[in-house]
């Protein structure tokens, strides 16, 4: 090799990237172990898969002031910030969570296990890449990664009709959005690519080169153009209105565990997206994002709240609810283009809502039956009567969710609305307000379910009961539940220095 | 260790409540949550004994803890001032009347029961103890939240109703309160949300008067919901009439008031101007609204629960006249009368509670000749209704009469019609009373003493209505153990002809 290739090899410091990397080869070596193991033994590769991410988990948050920070690598491909390695750590934690859901959801199916683990984490590297993406082209290799990785999740109980619907209908909504954010991509590209225009660059696939021909043209229109189709790309990941229509459907027919990596993680991938591109890359064209995403919150907001309040199936309830924390969500966005304290917001408040709805999702992996996608509010009935851990886990993650004080969730809305108000966007604040008080409603249906109502339909004779059992709880699954619980209570209390250093962006 | 002891007050209740809910035997249990309430209660105790003279309207055993939230001005300040002191010695006690009560109870799921009033009793004190808005707030709502709970799971008639009702009409109101809370802090422009400083920045130059009736307007409804002002009070009756003895009396007695304490420590001296636009209609809804169509209502109910929730509802009438006043007077006859009426409705609570237990039922036209049986039980429920009705030698006495003295000033009209509500509130008290102790005994009522002959009140009951009857003829004879403190700081707060608007100009 050339002493110039060599060079370029070691510019590359592939070291940033150790644990993507690490985390990939702890998902193939699981598949090698089930080849290699006995059968009766694959029940380890499950606990290996676990203690593996802790372990990577652990290593990334002890080196979480990594020295690369600030800098970029890969060519531009990749840029690393404070943020980015929040973020990294945000999606680990959320793979070990699913993780440890997946092992209590598949113990009732017979379903091939260690693909699952394998397909989690492949899915989870790719969106830590994707908060650390710095071109277009990563952009968009890794969010298919993640796309694809989560058709397989979504269809993965094969046996359900409603699992394989709502595969197909991921893969057809997703195929839509990814040609739009394709679209807009390409758009950019070429206008950026433009030499008779100022600023102008060959390299306009990269974020800094785009951003400075962005600001030499402010007011162009294919790149006005370009702009609204990438947003409505990242929008489809958010589940903003109007690209919600996958959510009920596909949050009720995947797996739960499934489903809580699509509620938390890939909503928080979109995230992470949509704050580097309004941000950095398209701050110049607020005039433009501003509009278009403070409509898409108030559509947003009030579509979830209002549409989640007649659910009975808990999956859709949680989905569509879900749907209005991406309008709170976006209010912080929008706010942060001129209140950096939103920037932090947004931070905190992906990390409460981590909190509370892996607590809920917990609870439901273990209320669930067989018929994954059969989960009503009437199975709750009675819930913290006969099983009041399980109870007050529920009541603390809907509690969070639903913006109650001393919870997480309170303090990450209190930190939106204060960065709302002070970016002066009071039509919103007021939107958010209404559709807080709306949610209370449904949320509280939901406690009330599990802990007012003692009476249920009696079970007559010749009849089964349609209410699954609910699975006990295994000290694994009881200490991760009741530690998501404690995280939430104490985050509401005392934010301590993960407060100061959000707030201090 | 005494200069913690605002944050120890706060902290014993949600400690204690914590190590129940860690899985202890229901033994233990008791002996741990008496604990719990015993200790915010010497603290009260404790600081009311040493509150210092002469700080007018500074605050007294202040501390600050920083949680994390700094840089948005947000710190966790405890400290007591004049108006607060009265209010935290209520919480403290009528906290420990209602714990007491709780323990002997016998509820189902005991523990739960008793670490969800632990939870509030910790959030009651913090919010008397707050300096700061943000966590006055905060604390408000970490009380709150057990009350729902409690009204769903023990809750009587109606109670799944009632909770959500409670629930959403409650959280609208704070809601509302919140965003004016959080206006307030950024109109100011001070740079922190503790009050000293938002007062401080706000003498300097207040905020513009259309702003501060907006923020007012807020507050005033927001707050309006949580004290059951008219006509937005109809979750009050019902949540009380639902809601198991020991929650109602605290919620009742003591986190009610949080709203009036909001009007009379924050939303009238922070803004003079907006309180002076909405005077004249908060009045009038007191007035008519809570007074008068209440008070008729509340003569016309037939179950004795609802009917002490809706006279408590009533009661609010006075404290809205006084907060509308907008004087020094005022403001001090809405605080007397918070502790007193705090006193006084748990006092009814408990002892209705007692009364079920005797007749098995709530329904004024099955009782009747109590007294023969339970002497003890009618001596304490006809003190309590004189307290309600406000005779001299009770606390509630100087709370309405100092009400009505500004109240002269502030309208005739207005007053006068006030004053009808005495005759009103001594209406249905002493109908209540003659109706379930005196008299003979109805035939269903006979029934049930032939099954279970009623006893007079247990020692386990007297302890916890002792304490509530021991403050109200100690506030009723010495008033000036409060009052001191109490008009030290509303001199400075409120000062004479024209509270503040005088002082805080436009900016």
């Amino acid at each position: 090799m050339s002493p110039e290739l060599i060079k370029a090899a070691a510019d590359n410091r592939w070291v940033t990237i150790s644990p993507e990397i690490a985390l990939g080869c702890l998902a193939l070596f699981l598949l090698v172990l089930e080849i290699f193991l006995p059968k009766k033994k694959h029940a380890l590769i499950p606990t290996l898969a676990i203690t593996g991410q802790i372990g990577l988990l652990l290593g990334l948050v002890l080196n979480f002031q990594a020295p690369y920070l600030g800098t970029e690598s890969f060519n531009g491909l990749l840029r690393h910030t404070e943020e980015s390695q929040f973020m990294r750590v945000f999606f680990l934690l959320s793979s070990v969570l699913v993780s440890i859901l997946g092992v209590v959801a598949l113990a009732k199916q017979k379903m091939p296990r260690i693909e699952f683990f394998h397909i989690v984490m492949v899915v989870s590297a790719a969106m830590m890449l994707l908060a650390q993406s710095n071109h277009f082209v990563l952009l968009f290799v890794a969010l298919e990664t993640v796309t694809v990785g989560f058709y397989i999740l979504v269809s993965y109980f094969r046996t359900s009709p409603l699992s394989l619907e709502a595969g197909l209908k991921y893969l057809i909504s997703g195929a839509l959005s990814s040609a739009m954010l394709l679209f807009g991509i390409v758009l950019l590209y070429g206008v950026a690519g433009n030499p008779t225009l100022p600023g102008s660059s060959a390299e306009s696939m990269n974020f800094n080169a785009l951003r400075v021909f962005l600001e030499a043209n402010p007011e162009n229109f294919l790149a006005s153009v370009g702009i609204v189709f990438v947003l409505a790309g990242v929008a489809f990941k958010i589940g903003a209105v109007p690209f919600q229509i996958w959510i009920p459907d596909v949050y009720q027919g995947a797996p739960t565990p499934v489903t809580a990596f699509l509620a938390v993680a890939s909503k928080a991938a979109g995230f992470s997206v949509l704050l580097i591109l309004t941000q950095r890359v398209f701050g110049s064209y607020y005039y433009l994002t501003v509009p278009v995403l403070s409509a898409m919150a108030i559509a947003t907001i009030l579509f979830g709240n209002l549409a989640a309040l007649t659910q009975h199936n808990v999956k859709r309830l949680i989905g569509l609810s879900g749907v209005s924390h991406a309008g709170y969500l976006l209010i912080a966005v929008i706010a942060a283009n001129s209140q950096p304290l939103a920037v932090g917001a947004v931070y905190f408040y992906l990390f409460a809502y981590l909190l509370a709805s892996f607590a809920v999702f917990g609870v439901m992996t273990h209320v669930a039956g067989p018929n994954d996608a059969d989960q009503d509010l009437d199975h709750y009935t009675g819930l913290a009567k006969s099983h009041p851990f399980l109870g007050a886990v529920l009541a603390i993650g809907l509690g969070s969710l639903a913006g109650i004080p001393p919870l997480a969730g309170f303090m990450g809305k209190l930190f939106i609305f204060i960065a709302a108000f002070k970016a002066g966007l009071y039509t919103l604040l007021a939107v958010a307000i209404v559709g807080v008080i709306v949610s209370i409603y449904y949320y509280f249906g939901w406690i009330k379910a599990a802990y007012f109502e003692t009476w249920s339909a009696p079970v007559l004779e010749g009849e089964t009961d349609t209410r699954p059992a609910r699975t006990p709880v295994s000290l694994t699954a009881g200490v991760t539940l009741a530690s998501l619980a404690v995280a939430t209570i104490v985050l509401g209390f005392y934010q301590g220095s993960f407060g100061e250093w959000l707030l201090s962006k | 260790m005494f200069s913690h002891l605002l944050l120890l007050s706060i902290a014993a209740p949600l400690l204690a409540a914590a190590v129940i809910s860690a899985g202890l035997s229901v033994r233990v249990a008791k002996i741990v949550a008496a604990l719990g309430f015993v200790i915010p209660a010497l603290i009260a105790l404790h600081v009311w004994y040493h509150f210092p003279a002469g700080v007018g309207a500074d605050y007294a055993f202040i501390q600050a803890y920083n949680t994390g939230l700094q840089d948005l001005g947000i710190r966790l300040t405890l400290g007591l001032n004049g108006i607060a002191l009265p209010l935290f010695v209520l919480a403290g006690l009528v906290g420990l009347a209602a714990g007491l009560y709780a323990i002997q109870s016998g509820a189902e799921r005991l523990k739960t029961y008793l670490a969800l009033l632990l939870v509030m009793q910790g959030g009651l004190m913090g919010v008397f103890a707050s300096v700061d808005i943000f966590f006055f707030y905060f604390f408000h709502e970490l009380a709150l939240i057990p009350t729902f709970i409690m009204v769903g799971i023990w809750g009587g008639k109606d109670r799944s109703y009632a909770a959500m009702k409670m629930t959403i009409y409650l959280t609208v109101g704070a809601m509302l309160s919140l965003l004016g809370l959080i206006a307030i802090y950024y109109k100011s422009g001070a740079e922190n949300f503790d009050l000293i400083t938002l007062r401080a920045t706000l003498l300097e130059g207040g905020i513009k008067a259309g702003t501060q009736n907006h923020i007012f307007g807020l507050l005033m409804f927001g707050f309006g919901i949580l004290v059951s002002l008219w006509p937005l009070h109809t979750w009050a009756p019902l949540g009380y009439g639902a809601a198991p003895s020991s929650a109602a009396m605290l919620h009742a007695g003591v986190l009610k008031k949080f709203g009036l304490y909001g009007l009379v420590q924050i939303a009238v001296p922070l803004l003079p101007l907006g309180a002076a636009h909405w005077a004249t209609p908060l009045a009038w809804l007191a007035v008519a609204g809570n007074l008068v169509v209440i008070g008729f209502v509340t003569i016309a109910q037939r179950d004795l629960k609802q009917m002490v929730g809706y006279s408590s509802v009533m009661h609010m009438g006075y404290a809205f006249l006084g907060v509308a006043t907008l004087s020094a007077v005022g403001a001090g006859g809405v605080v007397l009368m918070m502790v007193a009426h705090g006193f006084s409705v748990a006092l009814l609570f408990l002892l209705s509670t007692s009364i079920y237990h005797r007749t098995q039922t709530f329904d004024l036209t099955e009782m009747g000749g109590l007294a023969q049986k339970t002497p003890v039980l009618a001596a304490f429920f006809v003190t309590a209704t004189m307290a309600g009705i406000g005779l001299p030698g009770l606390a509630n006495f100087w709370g309405e009469l100092t009400i009505f003295v500004a109240a002269w000033a502030f309208s005739k009209t207005l007053t006068v019609l006030a004053i009808s509500g005495v005759v009103i509130s001594a209406i249905y008290g002493l109908r209540a009373a003659a109706k379930v102790f005196f008299g003979q005994h109805t035939e269903a009522l006979t029934k049930v003493l032939a099954e279970k002959p009623a006893t007079d009140l247990r020692w386990s009951e007297k302890v916890p209505a002792l304490i509530l009857i021991a403050a109200l003829f100690f506030i009723g004879f010495w008033p000036k153990s409060l009052s001191v403190p109490l008009n030290a700081a509303l001199e400075v707060v409120y000062p004479a002809k024209g509270p503040i608007i005088t002082i805080v100009g436009q900016k």
